[in-house]
């Protein structure tokens, strides 16, 4: 990811040209200014106020009554009770869902994108026709997509059920939504249908920039093509698919609105944000609620770091692209 | 014979492929066209044609107004956005300065954190600012949101664009602005349609800052208006009345992204992979 930072452009020498680069650079710092200032003043701003209230009793009906009670919304002993986030099962197995979400539906989307992407690339007879009806649940939005799933999973008149049982493979309907054996794979059922389109475009796109003479070489070699598949393809193709992994679990650890849509509240599929929406806005608790905020933050920005630490060393590695 | 079964093989996994990306919202249109007991129907086919839930989610219901809302909400994040994305991504591709590597990596970062964890500064913000509850409050987030990832992709298109063309107006003593104004705006009108769009589907699907910012139906957007859908009780959600407002907002967008597939597809790899 950050080889492509790197390349700048060469700016030769020269007292004229130096002078140049300098008002260019101050041109730089003004044209970044708007989105410098935008972010501050409604994106740092809030972030760092998210902060400071997880260490407040602030309750949303009277922002103005808060006061500081230091790390008391994370822990605190009262008579020998521990109290807070970090001893509140509530919150952990919040953090346990969102984990087992991700890496579940994650790992799906990459072996479903896989074989798509590899559909896709192969020449036939409708492949446009093929590419287009794939996009159509990237392009539904979330919301409406929770929604229809929602019908079709239905206990008592979902199609699901019903052609599960014409089939014959199950005798009775299931409540896919609400029982807590299967609340948590309707979830990743939804989103692995939503989201396996823009797994599959990534992965196409970089199977689009493989060279061919490798293919030719392995030909004339006679390698099979199961033996391509895993020696060739997949290695070089290695590098989209961690990109695609990463941008799909970061994007996954943050899931908020389809649990709530199609779960809504349901302690069997709450993710980390679906709890710390509900302490804030649903139980007004902002000081607590924002400690769990602070804490999703930290989580998430701690796998950010380690993956960008992680890309950047593998990266540079390569060399120029 | 191998090669047929072979190819039966390959063109059963194509029409798996096909149907399982396309039956839900089949199924979703020929829902939002029944009423009634017709619901309770699991048939595969069209069984009536019935447009009760369309009059029904217009006429007794805001949505009509939630549609205009979501229109002029995620309209002025994309102008805005663009705006604001415009300058700083011609900073960020095409001029080398300290710590640009590290703003990148920011933007970048940024565009990936969860809205949650900014939900409560953005909640008092919000109020101090007195636009809860009003579409000015939808516009302000929804563009903090979007604006990373506009950037982005912006920066991304930038630097595609041959740097001769840039020399020659810098010999030619032309400012910054002028180089920005005259000669990227008039070739980046493909990225901007490209990123506009991209731009405007994410403002358009956005649901928790709308949930929370918002308290009337009147000022609800699309996604708001279909996650509260109520019927007659608390106990039967109106289903038949769902699915139609989902078929209304999703056949346009639907649409958009068919005809500018191509873009689309640029877009989304040209943020991610190129990174």
């Amino acid at each position: 990811m950050a080889l492509a930072l790197s390349s700048g452009e060469q700016v030769g020498a020269g007292g004229n040209r130096s002078q140049l680069t300098t008002a260019r650079i101050r041109a730089a710092w003004l044209f970044l200014s708007p989105m410098l200032i935008a972010l501050a003043v409604v994106a740092a701003w809030p972030l760092a106020r998210t902060f400071w209230l997880g260490f407040t009793d602030a309750n949303l009906s009277d922002l103005s009554q808060s006061q500081f009670i230091g790390f008391e919304n994370f822990y605190a002993v009262y008579d020998g009770e521990a109290y807070g986030l970090l001893v509140d099962p509530e919150w952990w197995n919040a953090v346990g869902n969102t984990l087992y979400f991700t890496v579940v539906s994650v790992a799906l989307e990459t072996v479903f994108g896989l074989v798509i992407a590899l559909v896709l690339h192969a020449n036939f007879k409708g492949r446009g026709l093929v590419r287009t009806a794939v996009l159509i649940p990237w392009a539904i939005p979330t919301i409406v997509s929770a929604r229809m799933w929602g019908w079709m999973l239905h206990d008592q008149f979902g199609v699901i059920n019903a052609a599960l049982m014409t089939l014959g493979i199950i005798d009775t309907p299931i409540a896919w939504t609400a029982n807590p054996d299967t609340a948590m794979w309707a979830v990743i059922i939804v989103d692995v249908w939503k989201t396996t389109p823009f797994m599959a475009l990534l992965i196409l796109a970089g199977l689009q920039m493989l060279p061919n003479d490798i293919y030719e070489a392995a030909k004339v070699d006679g390698v099979g093509p199961v033996r391509v598949f895993f020696r060739v393809t997949l290695p070089l193709l290695r590098p989209a698919i961690v990109v695609a992994v990463v941008f799909r679990a970061l994007d996954a650890l943050r899931i908020f609105d389809l649990i709530y849509v199609l779960t809504s509240n349901s302690t069997d599929t709450m993710s980390m944000s679906v709890y710390t929406k509900q302490q804030l806005i649903d139980f007004q608790e902002m000081g607590y609620g924002s400690a769990a905020a602070t804490l999703l933050f930290m989580i998430v920005a701690f796998m950010t770091v380690i993956t960008l630490i992680a890309g950047k060393l593998r990266f540079d590695g390569e060399g120029e692209r | 014979m191998k090669q047929l079964v072979k190819n039966s093989l390959f063109y059963s996994l194509v029409l798996v492929i096909v149907f399982a990306a396309v039956f839900p919202f089949y199924y979703a249109i020929i829902t939002s066209f029944r009423s009634g007991s017709e619901l309770f129907s699991t048939s595969l086919l069209p069984t009536s044609f019935n447009w009760d839930n369309y009059t029904g989610i217009f006429v007794e219901q805001p949505f009509g107004t939630n549609i205009l809302n979501s229109v002029i909400v995620a309209t002025s994040v994309v102008v805005i956005s663009l705006a604001i994305a415009v300058t700083a991504s011609y900073a960020l591709a095409r001029i080398p300065f300290k710590g640009r590597g590290l703003m990148l990596m920011t933007i970048l970062s940024v565009s990936m954190f969860p809205q949650v964890a900014i939900l409560s500064g953005m909640f008092e913000l919000i109020r101090s600012l007195g636009v809860y509850n009003s579409l000015t409050g939808l516009i302000i987030p929804n563009t903090v949101l979007m604006l990373p990832f506009t950037v982005w992709v912006l920066t991304t298109f930038m630097r595609e664009i041959p740097k001769e063309l840039e020399e020659a107006a810098i010999v030619d003593g032309a400012s910054s602005f002028t180089i920005i104004w005259r000669v990227f705006l008039p070739l980046m009108w493909p990225a901007l349609v490209t990123t506009g769009l991209l731009t405007f589907i994410g403002a358009w699907n956005e649901f928790l800052f709308a949930l929370t910012f918002t308290l009337s139906n009147e000022v609800r957007t699309v996604p708001v208006a279909i996650a509260l859908l109520s019927g007659a009780s608390e106990f039967e959600l109106p289903w038949g009345r769902i699915m139609a407002a989902s078929v209304t907002v999703t056949v346009p967008i639907v649409v958009l992204v068919l005809i500018f597939q191509r873009k689309i597809v640029a877009g989304l790899t040209a943020g991610a992979v190129k990174g």
